[in-house]
């Protein structure tokens, strides 16, 4: 389509009304609580109020039944046992307590992790710190689409592996990765097998299981429920999995994880699992539509823009794209009715461009171009219909603007050019 | 990040978008920045030949908001100028008018950049001496 010809169907494109400004489009970074979870938290806010550790009374049976309904409710979602369920803050504190845990707890079977470049920092981090402690950690690259080859794990694996940790599905691309079969080879070589499955739970079926998973970590902000309640999977059977505790006191959790409970926290993030177990195959049909609705109307309206990551292996909800000749700030500027996350330099404190889509071998320019649009159980397809409208205005505008769109019409092969980096 | 006014309202609103033809001898054309590096500007100037008055600018921005603003700030500052009066625009006025923050100060490094570039291809072409005197004021 001609430049003319966009500008026209813009023009033409129906003015909007009855969506709700600004759309929260950034699902990914954290999602609403949903009233029903508030619903099933508020009496443990104010009339059931006690300690879960307290066994004397009926204010701690009281507490402590919430709680263990919690545990239920989230071993199954991901088919585990309830006493398999670790209470943490959160993911980060999950990833840190499995990854420490059992380099501490198996240091003396070996001393070296394996994982991939493109995990959340919870995980690389963690890592890193391990290195400075004397382990040994690879990190593996990506395929062009964003999946980890098993292959690259298996040649990666010693006999001084004690770990693997590779994320169930990515936070900006949202691709899938390969655990059934990441898992097989890990259960075969005897190694134990994490996963960071804060995108995944809550959003497409999870098997710990039939998938071999040995830990898992998942929080309740990232599935509707509530900030500051997560849980850590910890396998008892097949291996039975032990951790070396990263809190000391007071032995809850079965001494892997200490501190009073958060019960209104842990209440809401069993309601939210159990809420997402029930609507999971619905919501995956009505969000994986609106997501192919929504890029096949931004393809169709613009060129020069590309998906970034596996779409087959891909989440309901995530879709990320690049507009090249566009610098992703200069688009969130022009779309600030909307949140929505860019893989742009600008968006960071660091003025590095995402490093996991750097990790596709897509160039910076490319990633400076990338929007991240997380999709939720909360979007309309009013809303959809509103940001791809808005996004093609902006793109448009912003193309107007750029000497690089200018020159690629004009034929001109940018990477001829001498640029002046700075 | 919080922008200013004044950053909003040259991204709404952005002065001298365009092109000038950059086969003439009396436009020079200055392309700096880099696609890898998140900011390329194009800031090309009509030079009046007799006056060496500045009578047109054009530019053209890939970049944040802060590289949008500061190049067209840049071209509404140097129009009415002679190229040396224009050579005296530092990027810490382009600082000040926009109320850029640390992070940003290299979006106005580049548009000062982008003005030098501009007077030397022109000043290439119409053979005029670099060495010529600058007016107080004038630093990188």
């Amino acid at each position: 389509m001609s430049l003319a010809a966009e500008i026209e169907l813009l023009q033409t494109t129906p003015v909007h009304t009855g969506v709700q400004l600004p759309i929260y489009m950034d699902n990914h970074a954290t999602t609403a609580l949903d009233p029903r979870v508030l619903e099933a938290m508020l009496p443990y806010m104010t009339k059931i109020y006690g300690n879960a550790a307290s066994r004397n009374h009926a204010f701690g049976w009281e507490a402590e039944q919430g709680v263990e309904k919690a545990r239920e409710q989230i071993a199954k979602l991901i088919n585990a046992t309830p006493k398999e369920i670790i209470f943490t803050s959160g993911a980060t504190e999950g990833n840190n307590l499995a990854i420490k845990g059992v380099a501490e707890m198996y240091r003396e079977k070996g001393n070296h992790i394996i994982t991939q470049v493109t995990e959340h920092k919870a995980v690389l981090d963690t890592c890193k710190r391990l290195e400075k402690n004397g382990y040994r950690v690879t990190y593996l690259p990506v395929q062009a689409d964003g999946l980890v080859s098993v292959a690259d794990i298996e040649a990666a694996i010693t006999p001084e592996t004690i770990l693997v940790t590779i994320m169930y599905a990515n936070n900006e691309i949202g691709v899938v990765n390969p655990v059934a079969a990441i898992g097989k080879l890990c259960h075969a070589k005897g190694v134990l097998f994490h996963t960071d499955a804060v995108q995944a739970a809550g959003k497409i079926p999870i098997d710990v299981q039939a998938n071999n998973i040995d830990l898992l970590s998942l929080t309740g902000h990232k599935l509707y429920g509530p900030k500051g309640a997560g849980a850590l999977y910890v396998r008892r059977r097949n291996p039975r999995v032990q951790l070396n505790a990263q809190i000391d006191g007071g032995g809850h959790e079965r001494g892997m994880r200490s501190g009073t409970l958060n019960v209104p926290g842990i209440v809401g993030l069993g309601a939210a699992c159990e809420i997402a177990m029930n609507e999971m195959a619905s919501e995956t049909t009505r969000l994986t539509g609106l997501r192919d609705y929504m890029r096949h109307k931004l393809e169709n309206a613009l060129d020069y823009i590309a998906v970034n990551g596996n779409m087959e292996h891909h989440l309901p909800g995530n879709l990320n794209m690049s507009f090249v000749y566009v610098e992703g700030e200069s688009l969130l500027m022009g779309i600030n009715d909307i949140a929505v996350s860019s893989g742009s330099a600008c968006t960071s404190a660091t003025l590095e461009p995402s490093y996991v889509l750097k990790a596709l071998g897509l160039g910076d320019d490319v990633a400076h171009s990338s929007i991240r649009f997380g999709l939720g159980r909360f979007n309309t397809k009013e809303e959809v219909d509103y940001v791809a409208d808005k996004m093609i205005d902006t793109v448009l505008k912003l193309r107007e603007l750029s000497p690089l769109y200018e020159m690629v019409k004009e034929g001109i092969d940018l990477t001829k050019i001498e640029w002046t980096a700075h | 990040m919080a922008y200013s006014d004044k950053v909003v309202d040259h991204y709404e609103n952005p002065r001298n978008v365009g092109t000038l033809d950059k086969s003439s001898a009396e436009v020079g054309t200055g392309l700096v920045g880099a696609p890898e590096c998140g900011d390329v500007m194009r800031l090309q100037i009509k030079v009046n030949p007799t006056t060496q008055v500045i009578e047109d600018a054009k530019f053209k921005t890939f970049g944040c908001g802060s590289a949008i603003a500061s190049s067209s700030l840049a071209t509404e500052w140097v129009k009415g100028k002679t190229v040396a009066e224009a050579l005296s625009i530092s990027n810490t006025e382009i600082v000040k008018e926009l109320a850029l923050p640390p992070v940003k100060i290299h979006c106005s490094v580049l548009a000062e950049d982008a003005i030098r570039a501009a007077i030397g291809d022109w000043k290439k072409k119409n053979n005029v001496a670099e060495a010529e005197p600058a007016l107080a004021g004038a630093s990188a």
